[in-house]
Order: C-alpha cells, then structure tokens, then sequence
C-alpha cells in the first residue's frame, strides 16, 4: 500500500471522507425537517396567540390556532388579495425580492429596506364581525431587527396585545422587550387619536397618566432607549399610512 | 487502566482546563453565558461533538495524509456540528434559537481542533472519545460557573426562574445589566483562572520576560 503522503491515496481519502460525512449530513437534515418545520409553525403561531392574548396553558396550539384565519392583504391598496397563497407565502423571503416589495426610500422609518408587496394578516371573527385583527411588524432597533405581532380589538384603534417573537436586543436591558410587565402597558392603548391620526408611541421615560394623550403613551424601557426608539419607529411605521393605515381604514369601513 | 481512563476523563475539567489552562474557546464562552439554560446546552453540544470528533479522527489517524489532517479534521468536526444544529432545531427549538449562530460557531471552537490536533491523532478512539467528553467537561464548569454568576447576578434568575426579584417587576433587586453584556464573562474568566492558579500553583506560568528597573537618575542624565 502507498504510503499516507502520496497524491492517490491523499485523493482517496479526501473523497471517500466528503462522501461519508455528505451522506451524514444530508439524511440528518431530511429525516429531521419534519420535525423543525412543526416547530417552527408552532413557534410562529404562539407567538401570534401570545401577542393576541389568546394564549391558554393547557390547550393545544392547533386547537387554539384553529379560530384564526389567516387572510393576505395588498398593502398598496389595503384590501384583502387572492394574489399569493398564504401557506406557501414566505413574508419574509419576499421583502427581499425585488419583484415582490416596494423599495421605502424616505418612508422608511423603522429601518427595513423594503417592504413586502403582500402582508399576511391573522383575522378573528365572532358571530357579529371582526373580533381580533392581527398584524406582523418588524423594524430595526439597536442591534437587530425585531418581528413581532400586535393585536386589535374589534374597533381596529384599541391594542389588544404586542409581542416580539425574534430579536437580538441585548438581554436584560433591550431584550425587555420581551418582559411581560412592559408588554402589559400595551393592551388598551388607542393606536389613532380622535382625527384618526397614527398617535401610539413609545416615550422615553414614564407616561404621566394625568394628561389626555397618555392613552396613546408606552413608558420606554430604562437602559435601552434606542430598542425602545426603534420600537417606537416600527409601531409608527406599522401602524401608518405607508403601513397597516389604509387596510384598517378600509376593514372599518367594510371595503376591505 | 481504571486510573488512567479517570485522568483522561477528569484532568481536563481542573488540572489542564481547556479555558483556563490552555485559553481555548473564549469566544463561545462569553457570548452564549448571560442564561443558565442556554449555557446547559451549548455545553452539551460542544460536549457531544468534541467526544465524537476525536473519536472518528482517531478511528482514521492511520489514514490520514499529513498533508490535508487539518482540513480532515475540519470536515468530520463540522459535519458534526451541522447535525446537532439540525438535532437541536428538531428537539429544542427554543433554545437553538437563543444560541442562533454559536453552535454553529463550534466548528471554529479552538476545543474541538485543539483536541484533534493533539490528543486524538496520536491515540486510540477509546482513550480519545474520552478525552473528548472530559474536555468538554473543562469547559462546561467553566461556563456554567459564568452563567450561574452573569444569570442569578444581571438579571435574577437562574434557568429563567425568579431568584431575586427585580426592580423592573417591583421588587427589590437592581440588576447588574453589566453582567449581561460580554465583556463582564471576561473579568470572570480572568477572576476564575486567577482563582485556579492560586489554587494550583503549578499551572502558573513563568513570565515570558522580567521587567527591567527603571533607570537610575546618573545613566539618564
């Protein structure tokens, strides 16, 4: 046999080792797939039931995801579309497509590049209407880009829960984001003022509950004030008129 | 035999630490230490791979050319690492999430290349799988004592169960948000290999160079 150093068996070796562990690989990554693409759905609809408030210990995801309906919306229009199939439709994936998203330029105040042509949205309905509406956000904050989820109640203007399901915001200081307390302040915020402007906002410091606009006032977060500046900026965004505004204005109105 | 499988097994975790002995793998250790949990883990997976790693190249040492051994090595760690980051996708989405790109950062885990490099080219598999598991024992004390300081310190909770009751959510317990960044896992592995070297004299090193007195006052004159 030649020796360890020569070219042939130096060849050998090479291809025999990328072929074993390529097989190694590959079936790793098939026979597990199944099983990360349940999570990831799991994942992605907790985080919708959490943000909605919906989120009950004790009954199963699926159960609790059944009452949603999952609707694509034309953000250039703000009406309801056929255009893409929402299970197959990757929101993400297409906001980087030039074909399927809208380049922001001087729009862009949370900081996303492009905006996604379609945007999935999550509608509860009850037996009069509109229960819950709920809608995807991201923007940018310090380190990262958060998405996340806020939820409406039936009138389209009352928050009914905010939640962040990605980020890499420093733990303990932005990521409070995610801490439930500050969440809380959320629900019961009005997201337009009485002109039906976009008025929710993240402050810095404390809300002073005495005065009138602290209805549309989130306290920031103490330590991270450019997480909260981004979330502030993303919620602006989000929530106006190159956002969410014109689909709500016409859900309201029953056009959409 | 008994004595020498316990050597391999447990010299690593104090007496040749990976971390605090051979400074190896400190980037992991300061980035993935601000939870317990997610501590628990990465040093599980880096555990796993470093033991099957050392195992699988020294099944093939005598195969091996010397030429390409590095990029063999690299091949058969990295491969390793692809498969617990899907396993970990599969089973503990949560937490693979959290630790995002550090798993796979272990294939560039100085650890798992130092080991192969050293230990497992020249040994048997047996001796070299546990070889693999005791050094990925060195570095799980280290990161979890870090964890367990940088989690129940910056933000009061140890594996994400309230231990001190933070301000935030109107107790008494300010959090040191220092702790949570990583520079703060630097001055604790300094504070812990000081601590094992005043414990361990003989893994202090001789200073590399002596410095010289400052000059007298007639030679700068």
């Amino acid at each position: 046999m030649a020796s360890n150093d020569s070219t042939s068996k130096t060849i050998i070796v090479a291809l025999a080792l990328c072929i074993v562990c390529s097989v190694f690989v590959s079936s790793a990554a098939v026979m597990l797939r199944p099983a990360q693409q349940a999570n990831k759905d799991l994942d992605r609809k907790t985080n919708i039931l959490a943000a909605a408030g919906m989120l009950k210990d004790g009954v199963s995801i699926e159960e609790q995801f059944a009452s949603i309906k999952t609707r694509a919306v034309d953000m250039a229009t703000g009406k309801f579309t056929d255009a893409v199939d929402v299970a197959t439709y990757d929101q993400r994936k297409a906001s980087k497509d030039p074909a399927m998203s809208d380049e922001l330029g001087d729009a862009d105040v949370a900081k996303i590049g492009r905006r996604a042509k379609y945007s999935v949205v999550y509608v509860i309905e009850n037996d009069s209407g509109i229960d819950k509406v709920i809608l995807p956000i991201k923007g940018y904050g310090l380190w990262s880009t958060l998405y996340g989820f806020v939820a409406l109640e039936s009138d389209l203007n009352t928050v009914a829960g905010l939640g962040f399901y990605e980020h890499a915001e420093t733990p303990g200081l932005g990521g409070e984001v995610d801490n439930p307390n500050w969440k809380a302040q959320w629900i019961g915020k009005k997201s337009y003022d009485t002109d039906n402007q976009q008025a929710l906002t993240v402050l810095k410091g404390s809300v002073d509950n005495s005065r009138p606009e602290a209805i549309h006032q989130i306290d920031g977060l103490s330590g991270a004030t450019l997480t909260a500046k981004g979330v502030d900026n993303l919620i602006k965004f989000w929530m106006g008129k190159d956002g969410f505004a014109p689909f709500l204005a016409n859900l309201r109105s029953g056009e959409a | 035999m008994s004595t020498n499988v316990k050597e391999v097994l447990f010299n690593p975790v104090f007496n040749e630490n990976p971390i605090a002995l051979q400074i190896l793998g400190i980037c992991s250790a300061l980035a993935v230490t601000s939870s317990l949990k997610v501590s628990f883990v990465m040093c599980i997976a880096l555990t796993v791979v470093c033991a099957f790693s050392n195992l699988f190249v020294s099944l093939i040492r005598n195969h091996i050319p010397g030429s390409i051994r590095i990029i063999v090595q690299m091949t058969i760690i990295a491969s390793l690492v692809i498969v617990v980051d899907q396993v970990l996708k599969a089973v503990a989405y949560d937490t693979s999430k959290q630790l995002s790109v550090f798993v796979g950062l272990i294939i560039t885990n100085c650890i798992v290349m130092g080991r192969a490099e050293a230990f497992a080219m020249k040994n048997p598999p047996g001796a070299s799988f546990l070889d693999g598991i005791g050094n990925g024992l060195g570095y799980s004390v280290i990161l979890l004592v870090l964890a367990f300081i940088r989690e129940l310190f910056g933000a009061g909770k140890l594996f994400g169960f309230e231990i001190f009751t933070v301000v935030n959510n109107g107790g008494w317990y300010v959090p040191n948000g220092m702790l949570l960044l990583p520079p703060s896992a630097f001055f604790l592995i300094g504070l812990f290999i000081w601590a094992l070297r005043a414990w361990k004299k003989d893994q202090a090193e001789a200073p590399d160079f002596k410095i010289a007195p400052n000059s007298s006052e007639g030679e700068t004159a």
